[in-house]
């Protein structure tokens, strides 16, 4: 009797969660179902809730017109994961393994930069970038999206640095490593997974920037893919499967990281929250 | 001596004049460290610090397309502040932030803790439900409430085929270009983009509960609802306080599901403190009442910070 209650609830704890996850997942669903169906069924009433075929020609004609866009914030978003890890992965290591006066100062810095709107900080920088060149170029860009990046780099990467024991770098010190080589040769190899879950989160940061990439490029002489997509909606607000299939396009290297590394995911999630 | 000291040494030789080492100066080790968060330490003021500061500059000086060439502007005083305090958008654009803030965080933290509890019970195809829960969060902004702009359509859009096919509706709704339908629907996009935070940050927090709290009020013969009441909500409470932060803090800076959904429109009807420094500086030109406006924006997170570390510090930590 017990068991039957048991399996009962358990399918109907199955049912709810199953219909949650169908609620929740539906526009993404919208998303790529719009994106294979062609011009003219679109508009057919009733819509379609099921694709009536796969048809990839909104594709073709998606990835034709957005692949500079696409490679621009490829670029962008990888040149952000180099220079972030550059600045954070040597703090983290020095604000973890370290007793050092600023560390309190630098957390609440860093506490204080995630409070702060972006569009707030957007406008002192294209006026300053404006003056110094920097509107319309892949640097602006590059550190105006690191913003995000370097302090969630920072939090996360100090806390997995302080789970790793201080007698490891002393042991290195007294068989003759200098402090550099610990940071090179002991703590990166040591901290890869927490390293590649930062660079994967700065990447698509910065890969999925709007506010710095609409303010920064004035003159859309470069122009990233969230632009390329918002620009798309103003030309061809009939052709949905062309802005659908470029939003699918956008939405592939999140997606993948989920898959591949969700473990890493739900632990980035938290680190802002617990830890920041 | 050991090898690194030799090394750190012979590197500031290089770097510093000989009359260091005829004093006989050593790099001393203590101070490595500090090389270390060096470029963190000088990045920080000239990307956060400095750019705030300027902000607050251009607050009271009257900052025109001319000063974005030449840099150089007039002071005016307070009369920015001013000039948006009269302003009767900036009042909308107040309510309609609180209007947002105040239902995006009470509809995702009622639906994130409705879901949390959910997952905490044992079913099949448990793990994969709350990973791909996720994808709402974690996709680009962009791509995902170009969609809901699709969704919302008058014509076309199935939320209104579903409203109309279940009666809940009479007429298609043209959501986003009736004043109060529009701000609905912000709420609702940004509602379901905060959902996944809320839980996954729930969850954990649930899953953090000793067992044996529950075990114990089960002794004594509580029933499910009163160890959700008596257990659960009480415990979570440094979890609520850091989401309720968290959640603000987001809301108060979201401007992309606005900018793209409605643009603040129609007439200012979803106008928020973020699309309105927007428009103010790079539609109007107005750089110093956008700057105005920002700085209003970042008194309100600090307040709220501010109010949690005062709370937080108050109460027994987690």
């Amino acid at each position: 009797m017990i068991m039957r209650d048991r399996s009962a609830a358990t399918f109907l704890y199955f049912l709810v969660a199953g219909f949650a996850t169908v609620a929740m997942l539906f526009p993404l669903y919208s998303m790529v179902m719009t994106s294979i169906l062609t011009q003219a069924q679109l508009y057919r009433l009733p819509p379609y809730l099921l694709p009536p075929q796969l048809d990839l020609s909104a594709y073709a004609v998606a990835l034709s017109d957005q692949l500079r866009p696409i490679t621009t914030s490829a670029i962008i978003g990888l040149m952000t994961v180099v220079f972030s890890l550059a600045i954070a992965i040597p703090a983290a290591y020095g604000l973890a393994q370290f007793r050092l006066w600023i560390t309190g100062v630098v957390m609440l810095a860093l506490l204080i930069t995630q409070m702060i709107p972006t569009i707030m900080l957007a406008t002192p920088l294209y006026l300053m970038f404006n003056r110094a060149g920097l509107t319309d170029t892949y640097l602006g860009l590059v550190i105006a999206t690191s913003t995000s990046g370097i302090p969630f780099a920072v939090v996360l990467l100090r806390a997995f640095l302080e789970k790793v024991p201080k007698e490891l770098r002393e042991a290195a010190l007294i068989d003759g490593a200098s402090e550099f080589a610990v940071l090179w040769r002991i703590i990166i190899p040591i901290s890869r997974p927490a390293i590649i879950t930062a660079g994967l989160f700065v990447f698509l940061f910065s890969w999925a920037d709007f506010v710095y990439a609409l303010t920064l490029t004035p003159t859309g002489k470069i122009v990233p893919l969230t632009i390329g997509i918002y620009k798309y909606i103003g030309t061809y607000s009939v052709q949905w499967n062309l802005i659908m299939s470029a939003s699918v396009l956008a939405s592939i290297p999140a997606a993948l990281l989920l898959i591949l590394a969700q473990r890493y995911v739900t632990a980035g999630l938290t680190v802002g929250a617990v830890k920041g | 001596m050991s090898r690194s000291e030799g090394l750190s040494t012979r590197s500031l030789e290089t770097r510093s004049a000989a009359p260091l080492r005829a004093s006989g100066f050593r790099w001393p080790r203590e101070w490595t460290p500090y090389l270390f968060i060096a470029p963190l330490v000088v990045y920080l003021p000239a990307v956060f610090a400095y750019p705030l500061f300027y902000n607050a500059l251009i607050s009271f000086q009257n900052f025109t397309i001319r000063s974005v060439v030449t840099g150089a502007a007039d002071f005016v005083g307070l009369d920015n502040f001013r000039a948006i305090l009269s302003n009767p958008v900036t009042w909308l654009a107040l309510r309609n932030t609180a209007i947002f803030a105040a239902s995006s965080l009470f509809l995702q933290y009622v639906i994130g803790l409705a879901l949390a509890l959910l997952f905490t019970r044992a079913f099949p195809l448990k793990g994969f439900m709350r990973g791909i829960m996720l994808l709402p969060w974690l996709l680009p902004s962009v791509a995902t409430v170009t969609v809901w702009l699709w969704l919302f359509d008058g014509t076309n859009g199935l939320i209104n085929y579903f409203l109309l096919q279940l009666h809940v509706i009479a007429m298609p709704v043209s959501w986003l270009n009736s004043p109060a339908s529009a701000l609905v629907a912000i709420i609702i996009v940004n509602v379901w983009v905060g959902i996944p935070f809320n839980l996954v940050i729930l969850y954990s927090g649930i899953q953090a509960i000793p067992k044996e709290l529950y075990e114990a009020a089960e002794i004594d013969g509580a029933r499910a609802f009163q160890r959700f009441r008596f257990v659960t909500l009480p415990l979570l409470k440094p979890v609520n306080a850091v989401l309720l932060l968290l959640g603000l803090i987001y809301t108060l800076k979201q401007f992309d599901i606005i900018y793209i959904l409605t643009k603040g429109g129609p007439g200012n009807a979803t106008q928020v403190l973020s699309t309105w420094s927007y428009g103010l500086s790079f539609r109007d030109m107005r750089f110093g009442q956008g700057a105005a406006v920002g700085n209003i924006m970042l008194l309100i997170s600090l307040t709220a910070a501010i109010w949690y570390a005062f709370f937080t510090r108050r109460e027994p930590g987690p």
